[in-house]
């Protein structure tokens, strides 16, 4: 940069600069400082009150020693892993279905997207309902002339964390769809035109052509579902409230539990602490990837 | 009618075969499983209790009534208060219009500074932005719940606008800076030229062309926020509860026979803000949702 335009742009400079600092601020004392002042407390044996009396991983010990929270690890899990392999799934199907130039698409769109506007609240309270063996399917089933029909999983110590999967895919399938379909409505025109001239069935072009490459924007579809499933919290709260006994417990609501329920600070900032290296685990390599893919194509 | 309407070219692709068949099954399956939940909720918010007592969950009302609906507004009770869920919305609104005006100012001036302005730090900045976009809620409960405690702002409206707004900076700047670098260089270029600073160059030259961007954020950020639980329940404190921790607690109030009518209808009218701004603004709600679906 030449010597006068940097001299001449310089009190513009300090301002921008000047309109940047409370967001430094944010970013500096409460992302970062933030989170290393979680984790610095989990290393300490503060229960009511914060102690300054380290005590290394003695915490994290007792963590992964209490049931509850190897419950809900074990339900984060499967959770993560159903629910983000029926979202995508149901969205990527629902995508290249809605591509076939249908009729109303506009109508169907706006169908699969909806529940995507409501709050996880009301996602929750709503298939609690639709779920509920005295009051939902299982009772209008009877109801039609099959009295020994059940579906209970909401109550069923084995199988509530299912209708957690069946409510938040309900949410998030739209989602999935938007990103698929808007990676498909971008793939290169010339693609479909050289597929078509050899001949290629269409369900080859699009599971062995199209998908692959838009694999990026399925990727960040995946990447934004599994830090939903590190935070799951309201859906569970609204429809099972961690029940039957502890079997939907998930990770995020042991945190709040232990933080303003039980006042454990020491428990509930290793458990937060835990979540957030999971997160890193999945961001960091995903951000990198991103950019070197980035890089390659500039 | 042009010449491409009247030539296809291949197969008429509309024809009714069993192929096209099988598409329109299969949407048509999924828009009912999307649509059921919402139809049971609107029939049921209807009914009276007698005839959701006896009648199946998806007949339509044989005697509709409002009644459930009045009562979900002005007079269900969460504890000991009976209120309904009116006080929750007024609170929600008191949340969301401050959270929102001030994350897209900040969000707008921390995008035009980041993409138009080449200040030294600023990528690193940007970045670490990004990432605490990643950080889960609850990693940074308690130490919130500390400093806001220390100056005061913690559970009150003061509170819970602060903290809405510090989770949403990274998208809403996010955002901006993602337009912004988007429109031609040269306009900004021009404005420097002509000797106006940062401030008058955002005020004469960007912000005017901010309106469709302004829309989208808006949409996201409204929307995100009246949804919210969880940061209300925990840093707004009794008196300014939103809408979502009203309408759960409502739910978990039971004195006696569930009022499934009155309950539904309560989900129905806290959905409803949302929807409505769904339903209203399409694509530009999904314009949002595909730049900003960070925020999950």
């Amino acid at each position: 940069m030449d010597e006068t335009r940097y001299f001449h742009w310089r009190p513009g400079r300090a301002a921008a600069a000047l309109a940047l600092l409370p967001t430094a601020f944010v970013v500096l004392f409460v992302f970062i400082g933030g989170a290393g002042w979680a984790a610095l407390v989990s290393f300490t044996s503060s229960r009511m009150l914060t102690i300054w009396n380290f005590v290394g991983f003695d915490q994290y010990a007792a963590l992964f020693r209490f049931p509850r929270w190897q419950v809900s690890l074990e339900n984060m899990v499967i959770f993560g892993f159903c629910f983000i392999l029926a979202s995508l799934v149901l969205g990527i199907l629902l995508a290249v279905f809605i591509d076939q130039k249908v009729k109303g698409e506009s109508v169907f769109r706006t169908i699969y997207l909806y529940s995507y506007a409501t709050s996880f609240i009301v996602v929750g309270l709503v298939w609690r309902w639709i779920l509920d063996p005295s009051l939902g399917i299982q009772h209008v089933v009877r109801d039609l002339g099959f009295p020994s029909f059940t579906f209970d999983w909401i109550v069923s110590q084995k199988m509530a964390i299912f209708t957690i999967v069946i409510a938040a895919t309900w949410h998030g399938a739209g989602l999935v769809m938007v990103i698929t379909l808007a990676g498909i409505r971008g793939v290169d025109a010339e693609i479909w035109k050289a597929l078509k001239v050899d001949g290629v069935p269409n369900w080859k072009a699009y599971l062995f052509v199209i998908l692959p490459t838009i694999r990026g924007s399925i990727v960040t579809a995946v990447v934004l579902m599994t830090i939903g499933v590190v935070r799951l919290y309201d859906i569970v709260v609204a429809m099972t409230n961690g029940g039957p006994g502890s079997a939907t417990e998930v990770p995020a609501k042991f945190v709040v539990d232990n933080l303003f329920e039980r006042q454990n600070i020491g428990l509930a900032t290793a458990a937060s602490t835990t979540l957030l290296v999971l997160i890193l685990l999945v961001v960091v390599p995903w951000a990198l990837w991103q950019r070197a893919r980035q890089r390659r194509m500039a | 009618m042009t010449a491409r309407q009247m030539v296809p070219d291949g197969p008429r692709p509309t024809a009714f075969g069993p192929a096209r068949l099988g598409i329109y099954g299969f949407l048509v399956v999924s828009a009912v499983f999307f649509l059921m939940p919402l139809y049971v909720m609107i029939v049921t918010s209807l009914k009276p209790m007698e005839e959701i007592r006896h009648g199946a969950l998806f007949a339509w009302p044989a005697n509709p009534t409002l009644a459930p609906w009045i009562e979900a507004w002005s007079s269900a009770c969460t504890g000991l208060k009976c209120e309904g869920l009116k006080v929750g919305f007024a609170n929600s609104v008191f949340i969301t219009v401050p959270s929102a005006v001030l994350a897209i100012t900040i969000g707008m001036v921390n995008g035009y500074a980041l993409s138009l302005w080449r200040l030294r730090w600023s990528s690193l900045l940007f970045g670490a932005l990004l990432m605490g976009a990643f950080i889960p809620y609850q990693v940074l409960f308690f130490p919130l719940v500390r400093m806001l405690a220390a100056i005061g702002f913690f559970g009150n409206l003061a509170g819970i606008v602060t903290v809405q707004v510090i989770f949403s900076l990274p998208v809403m700047t996010l955002l901006f800076r993602n337009y912004y670098a988007s429109l031609p260089y040269d306009l900004f270029k021009a404005a420097r030229v002509d000797g106006a600073g940062f401030w008058r160059t955002w005020r004469s030259v960007m912000l005017p062309l901010s309106g469709p961007m302004i829309v989208v954020a808006l949409i996201l950020k409204v929307t995100n926020t009246w949804n919210d639980y969880v940061l209300g329940l925990v840093f707004a404190g009794h008196r300014y509860l939103p809408m979502t921790v009203e309408l759960n607690n409502i739910v978990n109030t039971t004195h006696g026979e569930r009022e499934y009518n009155m309950e539904m209808a309560a989900t129905l009218l806290t959905a409803l803000v949302p929807l409505a701004i769904y339903f209203v603004s399409g694509r530009w709600f999904v314009r949002g949702i595909a730049a900003g679906a960070v925020k999950g």
